[in-house]
């Protein structure tokens, strides 16, 4: 739209990029978190103590969110992981090429 | 050889087929993330389809291309833009979520601004988009502090000797923008002429603006 010759790679290189960058926007829009809050998150994300400084991407984002929500009580890590697993379970249950809804999970076992 | 990657190509293919649908732990988590703070009513699915609408296909470096082509066609807008670049940015209609604070400084035959965020990836997003992986990484948030002349020859730009260079470390408070230098040969070219040559790279300091030449 802009027709211009400027080099502007796609943002995202998947879904799920763009999916936790809302996220995180979307919390700071929201007033749930501050931009300076997650400065400060990100940045201790990608700074291990016990191995070399890592990329600011959007893996780290996850982690850094991650904590953010566990320290203020929004989501656990329990909470998260039961959730990812029913997810996980709801994928294979779904045929190739459809959705993947939550209640499409069979269950635990 | 050729053959046998085919063969195995297929089996891949097949396999998926037979077992449903798959989620990457990744995917699975920020999947999980996503569904539980809906749920708990923290964000609303349609807010966050909007961001994701803005961010991939309104926002990006056309944007800061519209404001430095203002700024060296325009005397004034380019001393306000200077002066406090929040407002005169927002002049043309551009401004939002990591823009609250923007500072732009002005490249000179003295001087060549070049941007980093030493602390993660803090990005002046209403002018310039999402931050290219390399802005992201390690070596360029440690060398553009200690060697920004050997990164910005990695980057292709050698400036004369006498060039100041100065970097700017963008914060979430204040991100930084750099106004580059018009280019030789300009004078005939409309606004629009001038904003297509200005890359992403020339906005960050990592690069020049094109020339009329190049453009073409």
């Amino acid at each position: 739209m802009s027709g211009c010759s400027l080099d502007a790679p796609r943002p995202f290189a998947e879904p799920w990029e763009a999916q936790i960058f809302a996220l995180v926007v979307g919390l700071q829009d929201a007033g749930v978190i501050t931009s300076g809050e997650w400065a400060e998150a990100l940045s201790a994300a990608i700074r291990p103590a016990d191995a070399p400084e890592r990329p600011a991407d959007y893996a780290h984002w996850l982690a850094a969110l991650e904590t953010i929500l566990a320290r203020k009580r929004i989501a656990d890590g329990t909470a998260i992981e039961g959730r990812r697993d029913a997810f996980l379970r709801a994928a294979q249950a779904t045929p190739h090429g459809q959705p993947i809804l939550l209640e499409n999970d069979p269950g635990p076992g | 050889m050729a053959a046998a990657d085919h063969d195995h190509d297929h089996e891949d293919h097949d396999h998926g087929h037979g077992h449903g649908s798959e989620l990457s732990p990744i995917e699975a988590r920020v999947r999980a993330l996503e569904s539980l703070l809906v749920e708990k009513g923290y964000v609303e699915p349609a807010a966050l389809d909007a961001l994701i609408e803005r961010y991939e296909h309104q926002v990006g470096p056309h944007n800061g291309a519209r404001v430095v082509a203002r700024a060296w066609v325009d005397p004034a807008y380019r001393a306000r833009l200077l002066a406090d670049a929040t407002p005169a940015i927002a002049e043309l209609g551009i401004g939002g979520r990591g823009g609250e604070h923007m500072v732009v400084v002005e490249n000179t035959p003295d001087t060549h601004n070049l941007v980093v965020c030493t602390l993660c990836s803090c990005y002046p997003w209403p002018v310039l988009g999402l931050p290219p992986v390399w802005y992201k990484a390690p070596p360029y948030r440690a060398r553009a502090v200690i060697d920004p002349r050997g990164v910005l020859a990695e980057f292709g730009v050698t400036l004369p000797d006498t060039t100041r260079i100065t970097v700017w470390d963008s914060t979430a408070e204040t991100r930084f923008m750099v106004l580059p230098m018009r280019p030789d040969g300009t004078e005939t070219l409309d606004e629009a002429g001038l904003a297509a040559l200005v890359t992403r790279d020339s906005m960050i300091g990592t690069g020049l603006p094109l020339s009329p030449e190049a453009a073409r």
